[in-house]
């Protein structure tokens, strides 16, 4: 990693710790916000962060390691958790499941070769009336069918540009 | 639309219940929320009163309310819906909660899912902060202060259960703790904390401005009140429906147009599957409790493919710090796969079967001595379905 790169991690890093302050309870609010950023959370960004905190790297890897909404891997722009319990699964979530692999060519667990899309599934999403259900960066999309996955994923495309930064715009989708 | 029927909260008029707590003593407020005879609505089913009465009694230098908005049980999304709905019922109960207590802080714990709520949450606590409905001195009490701010989970069903829930507040992984020392006593930064649903804070809201009696005149003498429950699968009309404690499943169904259901599954992946010959039983907590789940499966359904998706779940949701939930939950995935393929002997099932048993009394927490419970009523009640497959 670029050091110019580094000091910009751990300027952002204080900047966290200014928000959320350096007690052990800021932690997963910091890594929230470092995973909503970056869609990774990375060894040397857990290092700083062990040392703002005063904690050892461990505890932070291990607490990165236990919620799937964390990740040391590194995420796509769009992460699509598709529900796959049970009122989901009897609403035809295989169906929509097999649609979102045939179009962005990928297994439930991997990103796309361009970094843009990541598949995951989730359990019970709480739409359970609704259902198959699924959350594209935490928007929630419902009663999908087979159909509508190729205008879903032309959505969030739409909001790519050559250069874009990371926009809000982008995490609201 | 997802409220199907007509919900008692709507009729309750903002801000009434923690005008009245106000004007009560703290211990009169809890005296009331004890003579309604509540029970915690989450699914475990504690008395409300007295676990504020508990907390109330106990000493520390500051203390903590936590409304439980993890809402992870498959098939139960009616706090969804009150949060959508009536968030001020919500944060007006912890309030009162906060005054009952002799606490100064709430915190709501949202699940993660659950991101695309928080902003209209925030929205209303910053105008409650601005009526004085939360802040220093509320509503004029000289010497009440009490605010909430939100925390957003990040993804793990077993923060739903308290003690997880608190150490993932503390910032660390969400490994449930020994019970006890209950929360009441050592909770939050070891500090008193009580943690409640968010019905259970709807109803209290509710039962301050209508009174215990009204309460406790709705459902059965050890169930009192109504129940919000979410109806999901072989229905006509799924969705969000109150019925009084006490209701059949069979009138449950019928609103629902669920008429020719062979079975459904009560309080989720963690609750109990009951065939149509029982569907004269009551949902209440002597009987069929739950913490608001109700899914319905048609006559075409194959009750093990239940039993997989149910123990898929906890497999992938169990924190894996005990072994009878760690271990257990795999063992059984994996006697489900040979009943799928029709090669699982009757000695092994009922092997299975004592395992699930030590599962129930040797966890450490709610979620490895609940998951068995989908398996072994589905065993129990659906023998001939589940043996000898080709
Ligand atoms: C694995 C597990 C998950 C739980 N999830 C929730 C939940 O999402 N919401 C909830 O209110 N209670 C949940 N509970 C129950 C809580 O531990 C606790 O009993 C409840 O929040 C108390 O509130 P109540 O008395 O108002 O019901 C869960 C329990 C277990 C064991
Ligand atoms: S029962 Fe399961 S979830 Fe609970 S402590 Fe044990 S391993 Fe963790
Ligand atoms: S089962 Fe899919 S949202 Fe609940």
């Amino acid at each position: 990693m670029l050091t110019t790169q580094q000091d910009r991690l751990m300027g952002e890093i204080n900047n966290l710790v200014d928000v959320h302050g350096s007690e052990r309870s800021a932690l997963i609010p910091i890594l929230q916000d470092i995973q909503k950023r970056y869609h990774t959370i990375g060894d040397f960004e857990m290092q700083v962060i062990a040392d703002r905190l005063g904690i050892h790297p461990v505890e932070v890897y291990g607490v990165v390691t236990f919620y799937s909404f964390l990740n040391e891997g590194r995420e796509g722009r769009f992460v699509i958790r598709l529900c796959r319990t049970i009122s989901c699964d009897m609403a035809g979530k295989a169906a929509v499941a097999q649609q979102l692999r045939n179009d962005l060519g990928i297994e439930f667990g991997e990103t796309t070769a361009d970094g843009r899309f990541t598949l995951e599934w989730a359990n019970c999403i709480g739409m359970c009336d609704q259902g198959p259900a699924m959350l594209v960066n935490g928007k929630v999309f419902t009663r999908v069918t087979p159909e509508m996955v190729h205008d879903i994923l032309a959505a969030c495309e739409k909001t790519f540009g050559p250069h874009t930064p990371q926009t809000e715009e982008e995490h609201a989708l | 639309m997802t409220i199907r029927n007509e919900i008692t909260l709507a009729s309750v008029v903002k801000n009434e219940g923690l005008a009245v707590a106000l004007e009560l003593k703290p211990a009169e407020v809890i005296k009331t929320v004890r003579d309604s005879g509540m029970k915690g609505r989450g699914g475990a089913g504690f008395p409300t009163g007295l676990k504020w009465e508990f907390a109330a009694r106990e000493k520390g230098e500051k203390k903590f309310v936590i409304c439980n908005a993890d809402e992870g049980e498959p098939g139960t999304f009616k706090d969804r819906v009150l949060m959508s709905e009536w968030p001020d019922l919500i944060f007006e109960g912890m309030t009162l909660a906060g005054y009952a207590i002799g606490a100064s802080e709430g915190v709501f714990y949202l699940r993660g899912e659950y991101t695309y709520l928080q902003a209209g949450l925030e929205k209303c606590l910053a105008a409650r902060r601005k009526a004085n409905l939360l802040g220093d001195n509320i509503l004029g009490k000289e010497g009440f202060s009490f605010d909430i701010h939100i925390h957003m989970g990040c993804g793990a069903y077993v923060c739903g259960e308290e003690t997880a829930l608190i150490e993932s507040l503390e910032g660390c992984r969400g490994e449930a703790r020994n019970r006890p020392p209950f929360p009441v006593n050592t909770g939050l930064n070891g500090m008193p904390t009580i943690v409640n649903n968010v019905e259970t804070f709807a109803w209290a809201t509710a039962i301050m401005a209508k009174g215990a009696d009204w309460f406790k005149a709705i459902g059965t003498d050890k169930s009192t009140g109504p129940k919000i429950l979410s109806i999901s699968g072989d229905v006509e009309r799924p969705g969000v429906y109150e019925f009084p404690m006490g209701t059949t499943i069979d009138d449950v169904i019928e609103a629902a147009g669920g008429q020719d259901a062979k079975a459904v599954v009560i309080g989720g992946a963690s609750g109990h599957c009951i065939p149509r010959t029982e569907f004269s039983r009551a949902i209440s907590y002597e009987d069929v409790a739950t913490g608001g789940s109700v899914i319905v499966f048609g006559p075409h359904r194959d009750m093990l493919d239940v039993a997989e998706n149910f123990l898929e779940f906890f497999v992938d949701e169990s924190c894996g710090q005990c072994t009878p939930c760690r271990i257990g939950n795999v063992k059984l995935l994996e006697g489900v796969r040979l009943l799928q393929l029709g090669e699982c002997s009757t000695s092994y099932l009922q092997d299975l079967c004592s395992l699930g048993e030590t599962m129930q009394c040797a966890s450490k927490c709610g979620l490895g001595q609940s998951s068995p419970n989908a398996f072994l009523s589905i065993v129990k009640h659906f023998r001939n379905e589940i043996l000898g497959r080709a």
